[in-house]
């Protein structure tokens, strides 16, 4: 227990000391949302939609969350080239718990970024139904853990930097856009409609959306069953992965 | 006779059909300090990852304090520590937390564990800087807290890959004051892995000389010059391993890092 605690905490710390990469990777996610969520405000209206802001705000919080879980998940690459990794795998505790200290740990911090960009969200007008921020919570979490095992899992698999780019660029970019973050998920053509299916942002960025706003279009229990399935998926298949590095 | 805390047989390790290591043996026995030269690239490093449990052996057996680290993993994790060739601290937390940190991995109560490590950090002269983060640490000053750290958990056994390389003189001293100190008072073994031949002539009671994944001679550093007819170890090694410069290719990592420098200049 107390080695999956040092392993958390020690992402916090992290975390914490890292003020201008905490900022940093605050910008990217309002950009979006003040300039989509009031850019296409009206037309969204038009289209009797309803409030855009309101209907982007949850799939931002969930991008914001899921670049941080990715991030932190790959940070075990930064490890190994800086030699800490090597210090943990020669220490006397299972492989597991080193996974599950990182696991939670980053999941941690991307928990609080999404946080913060809820925070700032409501404080633009975003109007949520204040007694699903529990269920609401629950769901960025889950975001959190199992886009952070995921990110864990690749980069047991990568030898170095180089192929972040590309994880960038045909993971995480399409991860976000094919989601439902930014458009509702009704009368979809055929194609996308299966793309986001399959899309295991799309189910979260759903329970959040559900909860805080109450308009799902899943259905929340759904949501919630699917994640969890994924995120044992991920778990076991991140351990295994990280089982067989060699440092 | 004291008995054997390492012991090596047959050892091999292929990568893609190149032999880093191709079939050594030795052995190594309790309080010995025992220095692996080599040239780059000789197989030093990738000996010393399958010794700690980092590496799989293709073929060959190791015994580490009794202890096969195939089978017995952990046991063998807590008989040793390590002071690995590339630094292995995290640069963004503070002396004293690297410290911590290791030895809640290897399981210490706190109390052992606060008094461990405020000895270990007065030891290597770094108690007064032990709230600061490592990334502000010279060269010098890093190496000492990996040293302090390798000692927390009071290993039979202390691997030593390249230790001192880049140290001025006075901090080589320095460490090598420690490590010898701990070599006679506890009676712990050191394995080290050197560039510096003269250091392993001063220090180690056997020298094996690894070139091309094998080992060339193995004895104590009087034998070796004997049996090469050598004045000095540095001869004895050269007529050992040839004058030929080797090449090791440089590994993802070595591109990594120099990028990493670039960016934070």
């Amino acid at each position: 227990m107390q080695v999956v605690y040092i392993m958390w905490l020690r992402q916090l710390k992290r975390y914490w000391r890292s003020k201008s990469r905490m900022l940093g990777s605050l910008g990217q996610p309002l950009l979006f949302l003040f300039a989509l969520g009031f850019g296409f405000g009206s037309v969204f209206q038009k289209a009797g939609q309803g409030n855009y802001f309101d209907f982007l705000a949850p799939g931002i919080i969930a991008m914001s969350i899921l670049f941080n879980a990715m991030f932190n998940g790959i940070e075990v690459i930064w490890d190994r080239q800086f030699g800490f990794l090597k210090e943990t795998l020669v220490a006397p505790v299972s492989r597991l718990k080193i996974m599950t200290g990182r696991t939670l740990g980053g999941a941690t911090v991307a928990f609080i970024q999404g946080i913060i960009v809820l925070v700032i969200a409501v404080a633009f007008g975003f109007k949520i139904q204040p007694i699903a921020i529990p269920l609401a919570l629950l769901f960025m979490f889950l975001i959190a853990i199992l886009f952070t095992a995921i990110g864990i899992a690749i980069a047991s698999k990568m030898e170095d930097m180089h192929a972040f780019p590309l994880i960038m660029n045909f993971i995480l970019m399409p991860l976000f856009f094919l989601s439902g973050a930014l458009f509702p998920l009704d009368n979809l053509p055929k194609v996308m409609d299966i793309i986001v299916k399959i899309n295991p942002l799309s189910y979260g960025i759903d329970g959040v959306r559900g909860a805080l706003t109450g308009v799902s279009n899943i259905g929340i229990l759904t949501d919630l069953i699917v994640l969890l399935v994924l995120i044992a998926v991920s778990g076991i298949l991140g351990s295994w992965l990280f089982s067989k590095v060699e440092a | 006779m004291k008995k054997e805390i390492i012991s090596v047989k047959n050892l091999s390790k292929n990568f893609d059909g190149f032999k880093a290591v191709n079939n050594i043996s030795f052995s190594v026995k309790e309080g010995e300090i025992f220095a692996f030269l080599g040239p780059n690239g000789a197989g030093k490093t990738t000996t010393i990852r399958m010794l700690t449990t980092l590496l799989k052996p293709s073929f060959g057996e190791i015994m580490i304090n009794g202890f096969n680290p195939l089978i017995k993993k952990d046991a063998v994790r807590h008989s040793f520590g390590i002071v690995f060739q590339d630094p292995s601290l995290d640069d963004e937390l503070t002396a004293y937390e690297n410290m911590e940190f290791h030895a809640i991995l290897y399981g210490m109560n706190k109390k052992i564990r606060k008094s461990r490590i405020n000895e270990l950090l007065k030891f290597v002269e770094l108690w007064d800087r032990k709230d600061e983060q490592v990334k502000h640490f010279s060269g010098g000053m890093k190496r000492r807290l990996e040293i302090a750290r390798g000692l927390i958990h009071h290993p039979k056994i202390l691997f030593l890959d390249e230790p001192t390389i880049g140290l001025d003189p006075q901090t080589r001293n320095h460490i090598w004051k420690y490590v010898l100190k701990l070599n006679q008072k506890e009676g712990m073994t050191v394995f080290l892995t050197t560039h510096y031949i003269e250091e392993a002539e001063k220090v180690a009671s056997t020298v094996a000389i690894i070139d091309y994944g094998k080992i060339v001679k193995i004895g104590s550093s009087e034998q070796l010059k004997k049996q090469t007819r050598s004045k000095s170890l540095e001869e004895a090694f050269l007529k050992s391993t040839g004058h030929n410069i080797r090449e090791e290719k440089a590994s993802s990592k070595d591109h990594m890092r120099q990028r990493h420098r670039m960016w934070r200049r």
